[in-house]
């Protein structure tokens, strides 16, 4: 599956449009920035509420295909600009990242 | 044979530009065809390094050689050193402020995960005059 094949009216694409041809093979969930570093396998899509410019960092040094920002939570706008540079794409998702996960999971199997 | 050299200065306490010189090393390691799987690991050692330095250091400097067959990093900072070194090799062992762990930052991995991504790690120096950290991944 592709980062494309994820965007729908309930995920939604907020930078990194270049990136959308990624692979996604995997879903991970975490808010510890370290932990990501140290547990996630490239080609995930991450899931979190962490919202600033490192995470955008961290998804580029650990080969991330996209990440997903549940709750709503907004997307600082420096942390925009660096996933466009970066061809890191961002998706929104009004709900948990519970049901993210689950919605992601069921669209890889 | 002489070494690619790179050298950054990094700020202490500035998130909004932290990561960037781990960001330029990266770019370039995957501009010079080095493995992905090594590019992952020297990313990540130096990144944890880095960050590191923007959260507990005065501020420092990174140094990155890149030779045909090996990655050399350092990260050097200028104070207040590592109070307890065994403790701070500890998985889940934090020193990082609120604000800073609010960010997801300071979960206690940075120095597990830069020992577990490189091949050696040297500890050079740890006083409060600063520490110094030297990583070699081998390829």
């Amino acid at each position: 599956m592709k980062v494309k094949d994820i965007l729908s009216h309930e995920f939604t694409l907020v930078a990194g449009e270049g990136g959308i041809e990624k692979e996604v093979s995997n879903v991970y969930v975490c808010d510890l920035l370290s932990f990501v570093m140290s547990h996630v396998k490239s080609g995930s899509a991450w899931v979190t509420i962490q919202t600033h410019v490192n995470v955008i960092a961290v998804a580029v040094m650990t080969d991330i295909s996209c990440i997903i920002i549940c709750e709503g939570e907004k997307l600082d706008e420096n942390a925009k600009e660096k996933a466009d540079e970066e061809n890191i794409p961002v998706i929104a998702f009004n709900g948990s990242s519970f049901e993210a996960a689950v919605k992601l999971s069921e669209m890889i199997k | 044979m002489k070494p690619y050299t790179m050298d950054f200065d990094v700020k202490a306490r500035d998130f909004s530009s932290a990561g960037e010189s781990s960001s330029k090393f990266r770019k370039t390691l995957l501009m010079l065809s080095i493995p992905s799987d090594i590019v992952r690991r020297a990313s990540i050692a130096a990144y944890e390094a880095e960050m590191n330095i923007v959260i507990h250091s005065y501020g420092g400097k990174m140094h990155f050689e890149i030779y045909k067959d090996k990655i050399v990093i350092v990260a050097e900072d200028t104070g207040p050193g590592i109070k307890d070194l065994e403790l701070a090799m500890k998985e889940g062992y934090s020193t990082a402020p609120k604000e800073v762990i609010e960010m997801g930052f300071g979960a206690g991995m940075g120095l597990p995960n830069m020992k577990r991504n490189a091949d050696t790690m040297e500890i050079v120096n740890h006083d409060e005059s600063g520490t110094k950290i030297v990583m070699t991944i081998n390829f």
